[in-house]
C-alpha cells in the first residue's frame, strides 16, 4: 500500500472525527434545558448528532469525490472495474452500524431509566380509569365501564402510562402533584392538595413534580420543550409525567397532538419559581378562590356554550374573543364538559 | 448469474417505433402490463401534482404565524388530504403499481403479469379512490381533518361525511394495493423465464417481493381498523370510543401495524430502482448483490415489528418502548448495508452524470439524512421530545421526498426511453434536478430546527419566534412546486418530439433493455435467451459466458440466428 494515500486517508479520518465531534457537541439546536432530566436527553442527542454528522460527512464525501474523480471522461466508452463484492468489507459495514445502534440502544435505555421511564407504577396499563367525560346534561360524572373504584379512592394507588419516578425516588410521593386536564382547546391545572385550579402551571424549582394527565374530549399531548418531556393526554385513561424543574423561568406548554381546529392555539405556560414564591402563589390562589373570585370552575357549565365556558381562560390560552366566537355551539350529543374531582 | 439476450438485441433499431401503443389504448381497460404501468404512472403523477398544490397551500398559510390564508378547519383538511394523496395515490401506487407493473414482467422475461385482469382492476380502483378523496372537500363539513392518521376520538367528532369518504377512499386504495401485491409475488415466483433463479433476478424484483409481502401482511389490518372506525363514526359503536368502554390506543396499534410497514412499501421499490440505476450509469457491477437482495427481506421482516415506535408518548408501557426502540434501531443495519453497497458501486466507476444518475445520487444523499434522523427518533428519550413536531415532518419528508420521490424521478428519467421510445432532454432534466434539490433542502432542512426548538406539527398558527425559519421553508416549497415544471414540459415534449431511443440507449444488461423501445405486446418477439448477469459491467462478454458452458452454447445459437 502506498504510504501517502494511507496518510491522506488517516488525516481525512481525523478531520472527520474532529468536525463531527465539534458539531455534535456545539450544535446549539436544543432550547434551554430547564429540568434535571433535560441535560441527559441533550447528552444523548449530542452523541447521536456526533455519530450522524460523521456518517453524513462520510457518505457525502464519498459521493462528491466519486462525482469529481470518477466522472466519465468524454469519449471513454469503457466500463469500470468489475468488482462485485468484498466479504470482509461487507462484514465490517454490517458490524459497525450494528455496534453503533447497540451502543445507542444501551445509552438510550440508561437515560430513559434515569428519567423514570421504567418506573413500574407508571408503566402499567391502569385497570381503573377516571371518569373525566360526561355527556352534556348528565347529572354527575359516571364511571366508565370497567371502573371499579371512585376516582378519589383510586388516587392513592394510581398507576399510569408515562414517565414515572426516577429510580432514586420510586415508591415515594412527589413533592408537588398536579392534575392536568386537556380539553379543546386549553390546559387546566388542578392542585389536588389545595383545590387550586389554574390555567397556568406553577411549579417550585428543584422539587419533584408529578403531573397526572387526563383528557376530556380527544387526545392531546402535553409538551414542555424546555423540559424535553411530552406525554399524550388520552380520554378514558390517565397518564403520568414525573420530573424535577430546575431553572426559574416561564416556559411554554404546547399541545403536540392534533386536537381540532384550534390545536395551534392550545397553549399554556409553566412558571418555575423558587419554592417560597410558589408557596405564596398557591396561598394567593387559595385566598382568591375562597373569596368567591372563583372563575376557574363554572359550577353549572351545562348551560354555557363552549365559547362562554372558555371565556375566563381566553387570556391564558391565548385565544381571542373572535376566536372564541368561532367555536361551534354545543351539540345535543358529544358536547363534552368537564367534571373536576378536587 | 445469468441473464438473456434476444436476437433483436443485435439490431434493435430495426424494431424501434414499431410497437407504439395507440394513445386510445391508455384510456381502456387494457390488460397489457406496460399500458397499465404507464396508466399508473401518469394518473399517480397527476395526483402528485394535486397533493403538491395542497402542500403549497399549507406552506402559504405557514408563511406567517397568524391564520390568514385559509380557515383553521380547511387548514387541517388540507394537510390531511395532502398526506393521504401523497402516500396512497402517489408514492405507493407509483413505486409498486407503475414501475412494478411496467418492469417486473420485462425483467424476468415474462409476457405479462400473472393475473392481467386483476392488474387492470387494481389500477382502475385508483381513480374512484382518488376522486372520492378530492370530492370530500365539497361535502358538508368539508374533508377529513384529523390528519392522515385519523386518530379517534378526533376523527369521529369532526366532519362525518368527509371522514367517511376518507375511510372509503383508503379502503379502496388499500384493496387495490393488495391486488397488486398478490400479482407481484405470483409473477415473480412463478413466471420467471426458464433458467433464471431467484439469484439471477434484478434487484428491483427482490425489492418488489419484499414490498409485496409487507402489503399482504399489513394492509388487511388497516382495513380492519378503518372498518371499525367507520362503525364508530356512523353506527355509534364504541370500538375506539372511551365513552362506551372502547380504547383509542387500540386504533393506533392497528393503524401503525400497517402504516409503519407502509413506509417500507414505499421505499423498498425505490431501493430496487436505485439498485438498477446506479450500476448502469456507474458502469460497474452492483456491489454485494446478495447483501442488497437479502437486506430487502430483512427490512421487510423488521418493518413488521416496529410499529409502536410511533406511540412512545401515547399508550405504550416502558418495557414495550424498549423493545420497539431496539427493533427500530436494528433496521439501520440492513439499510446501512444497502447504502454502503451503493457507495461501493459508484466508487471507482465511470459515472455518467445524466439526470437519472443525478437523482440516484441525490436519493442517497437525502435518504441518508432521513435515515440518520430516523435512528435518532428511534431512541425513546429523544423521541419523547420531538414526537409530533416539525422534526418529524422534516424526517419523514427526507425519507419520503428525498428518498421515494427522488427515486421515482430517477426511475422516470432512466426508463422513459424504454416506455416511450423517445429520449428525454438532458438540460431540462438537470434543471429539474437542481431546482428540486435546492427547493427540497430549503423547505425541509430548517424544519429539524423548528421541531427541536418547540414547534409542533399540524398547526395553522405558531409562535412568532419561528416566523423567519418558516418563511424560508415556504420559499423552499414554492421552489419545489416550480421544480415540477421542467419535468412536465420535458415529459410531454419528449414523448411527442423527443429523439428516437434505441432498444438499449444506456447499454444496460437487465432484460428489459434487450427488447425494443417501447417493447412489443408480450414483450419479446422470440423467447429470450440467458447469456449475461444483470450487472456484469466491465466483464468481457466471452469471459462472462465462459463461466457456464451452457451459456456459451446459447450464445453461439444467438449469434447464428442473428448472423
Amino acid at each position: 500500500m502506498n504510504i501517502p494515500s494511507s496518510i491522506v486517508t488517516m488525516l481525512a479520518g481525523i478531520i472527520l472525527t474532529i468536525v463531527s465531534y465539534w458539531f455534535g457537541q456545539h450544535n446549539g439546536l436544543m432550547p434551554q434545558a430547564a429540568s434535571e432530566e433535560a441535560p441527559w436527553v441533550d447528552g444523548l442527542f449530542n452523541t447521536m448528532m456526533t455519530i450522524a454528522t460523521g456518517l453524513f460527512l462520510l457518505v457525502q464525501g464519498i459521493i462528491i469525490i466519486s462525482v469529481f474523480k470518477y466522472r466519465r471522461r468524454p469519449g471513454d466508452e469503457t466500463d469500470g472495474p468489475p468488482i462485485e463484492g468484498n466479504i470482509p468489507l461487507e462484514i465490517l459495514w454490517t458490524a459497525i452500524p450494528a455496534t453503533i445502534v447497540l451502543g445507542l440502544g444501551i445509552y438510550s435505555f440508561e437515560v430513559y431509566n434515569s428519567m423514570g421511564g421504567l418506573d413500574p407504577m407508571a408503566s402499567h396499563d391502569p385497570k381503573t380509569m377516571h371518569a373525566e367525560v360526561r355527556h352534556s346534561g348528565a347529572a354527575i360524572a359516571a364511571p366508565l365501564p370497567g371502573a371499579t373504584e371512585t376516582p378519589e379512592a383510586s388516587d392513592a394507588e394510581q398507576v399510569a402510562l408515562g414517565v414515572g419516578a426516577s429510580p432514586g425516588t420510586q415508591g415515594r410521593d412527589a413533592d408537588v402533584s398536579v392534575n392536568v386536564l386537556g380539553l379543546q382547546f386549553a390546559w387546566i391545572f388542578t392542585y389536588p392538595d389545595s383545590g387550586v385550579t389554574s390555567g397556568e402551571l406553577h411549579l417550585p424549582a428543584g422539587k419533584e413534580a408529578k403531573l397526572t394527565i387526563a383528557a376530556s374530549d380527544v387526545i392531546h399531548a402535553l409538551w414542555i420543550p424546555q423540559f424535553r418531556l411530552k406525554q399524550d393526554a388520552i380520554p378514558g385513561r390517565d397518564t403520568e409525567l414525573r420530573f424535577v424543574p430546575k431553572d426559574v423561568g416561564t416556559y411554554p406548554v404546547v399541545c403536540a397532538e392534533l386536537c381540532g381546529a384550534y390545536h395551534g392555539g392550545m397553549k399554556a405556560q409553566v412558571v418555575v419559581e423558587e419554592p417560597e414564591v410558589f408557596e405564596a402563589w398557591l396561598q394567593s390562589q387559595i385566598a382568591a378562590q375562597q373569596s368567591g373570585d372563583d372563575r376557574a370552575i363554572a359550577l353549572n357549565t351545562d348551560s354555557l356554550s363552549e365559547a362562554e365556558y372558555l371565556q375566563p381562560y381566553a387570556d391564558e390560552i391565548g385565544v381571542n374573543a373572535q376566536g372564541l366566537g368561532q367555536l361551534h355551539p354545543p351539540q345535543a350529543e358529544g358536547s363534552h364538559k368537564i367534571h373536576h374531582h378536587i | 448469474m445469468t441473464q438473456v439476450d434476444t436476437p433483436e438485441n443485435a439490431t434493435p433499431e430495426t424494431l424501434d417505433g414499431h410497437h407504439r401503443t395507440p394513445w386510445r389504448e391508455y384510456f381502456t381497460f387494457s390488460t397489457d402490463h406496460k399500458v397499465i404501468g404507464i396508466q399508473y404512472l401518469v394518473v399517480t403523477f397527476i395526483f402528485y401534482l394535486i397533493g403538491g398544490a395542497l402542500a403549497t397551500a399549507v406552506r402559504t398559510e405557514l408563511a406567517t404565524p397568524e391564520v390568514d390564508f385559509v380557515s383553521r378547519e380547511l387548514y387541517n383538511s388540507l394537510f390531511t388530504i395532502h398526506a393521504t394523496i401523497m402516500i396512497f395515490l402517489w408514492i405507493v401506487p407509483a413505486g409498486t403499481g407503475a414501475f412494478g407493473n411496467y418492469l417486473i414482467p420485462l425483467m424476468i422475461g415474462a409476457k405479462d403479469m400473472a393475473f392481467p385482469r386483476l392488474n387492470a382492476l387494481a389500477f382502475w380502483m385508483i381513480i374512484p379512490g382518488g376522486i372520492l378523496l378530492i370530492l370530500s372537500f365539497f361535502v358538508s363539513g368539508g374533508a377529513a381533518g384529523a390528519g392522515w392518521t385519523s386518530y379517534p376520538p378526533l376523527s369521529t367528532t369532526g366532519s362525518k361525511a368527509g371522514e367517511m369518504l376518507w375511510i372509503l377512499s383508503v379502503l379502496i386504495l388499500g384493496t387495490s394495493s393488495i391486488m397488486g401485491g398478490v400479482n407481484f409475488i405470483t409473477t415473480i415466483l412463478k413466471m420467471r423465464m426458464p433458467g433464471m433463479t431467484l439469484n439471477d433476478m434484478p434487484l428491483f424484483c427482490w425489492a418488489m417481493v419484499a414490498a409485496s409481502i409487507l402489503i399482504l401482511m399489513s394492509t388487511p389490518v388497516l382495513a380492519g381498523a378503518l372498518v371499525l372506525l367507520s362503525f364508530d363514526l356512523i353506527a355509534g359503536t364504541a370500538f375506539f370510543n372511551p365513552m362506551g368502554g372502547g380504547d383509542p390506543i387500540v386504533y393506533q396499534h392497528m393503524f401503525w401495524f400497517y402504516s409503519h410497514p407502509a413506509v417500507y412499501i414505499m421505499i423498498l421499490p425505490i431501493f430496487g430502482l436505485i439498485s438498477e440505476i446506479l450500476p448502469v450509469h456507474a458502469r460497474k457491477p452492483i456491489f454485494g448483490y446478495q447483501a442488497i437482495a437479502y437486506s430487502s427481506l430483512a427490512i421487510s421482516f423488521l418493518g413488521l415489528i416496529v410499529w409502536a415506535h410511533h406511540m412512545f408518548t401515547s399508550g405504550t408501557p416502558g418495557w414495550l418502548r424498549m423493545f420497539f426502540m431496539i427493533a427500530t434501531m436494528i433496521i439501520a443495519v440492513p439499510t446501512g448495508i444497502k447504502v454502503f453497497s451503493w457507495l461501493a458501486t459508484i466508487w471507482g466507476g465511470k459515472l455518467r452524470l445524466n439526470s437519472a444518475m443525478l437523482f440516484g445520487l441525490g436519493f442517497i444523499s437525502m435518504f441518508v439524512i432521513g435515515g440518520l434522523s430516523g435512528i435518532m427518533i428511534a431512541s425513546v428519550p429523544f423521541d419523547i421530545h420531538v414526537h409530533d413536531t416539525y422534526f418529524i415532518v422534516a424526517h419523514l419528508h427526507y425519507v419520503l421526498f428525498g428518498g421515494s420521490v427522488f427515486g421515482l424521478y430517477g426511475g422516470i428519467y432512466h426508463w422513459f426511453p424504454k416506455m416511450t421510445g423517445r429520449m428525454m432532454n438532458e438540460t431540462l432534466g438537470r434543471l429539474h434536478f437542481v431546482l428540486t434539490f435546492v427547493g427540497f433542502n430549503l423547505c425541509f432542512l430548517p424544519m429539524h430546527y423548528l421541531g427541536l426548538q418547540g414547534m409542533p406539527r399540524r398547526v395553522a398558527e405558531y409562535d412568532p419566534q419561528f416566523a423567519t425559519v418558516n418563511m424560508v421553508c415556504t420559499v423552499g416549497s414554492f421552489l419545489l412546486a416550480i421544480s415540477t415544471f421542467p419535468l412536465i414540459i420535458n415529459a410531454i415534449w419528449s414523448w411527442i418530439r423527443g429523439p428516437q431511443a434505441t432498444g438499449n440507449p444506456w447499454k444496460a444488461l437487465t432484460l428489459e433493455w434487450q427488447t425494443s423501445s417501447p417493447p412489443p405486446v408480450e414483450n419479446f418477439l422470440e423467447e429470450p435467451v440467458l447469456w449475461t448477469g444483470p450487472y456484469d459491467y466491465g466483464i468481457d462478454s466471452f469471459e462472462r459466458s465462459d463461466r457456464d458452458r451452457t451459456v456459451n452454447e446459447l450464445l453461439a445459437e444467438v449469434k447464428a440466428d442473428v448472423g
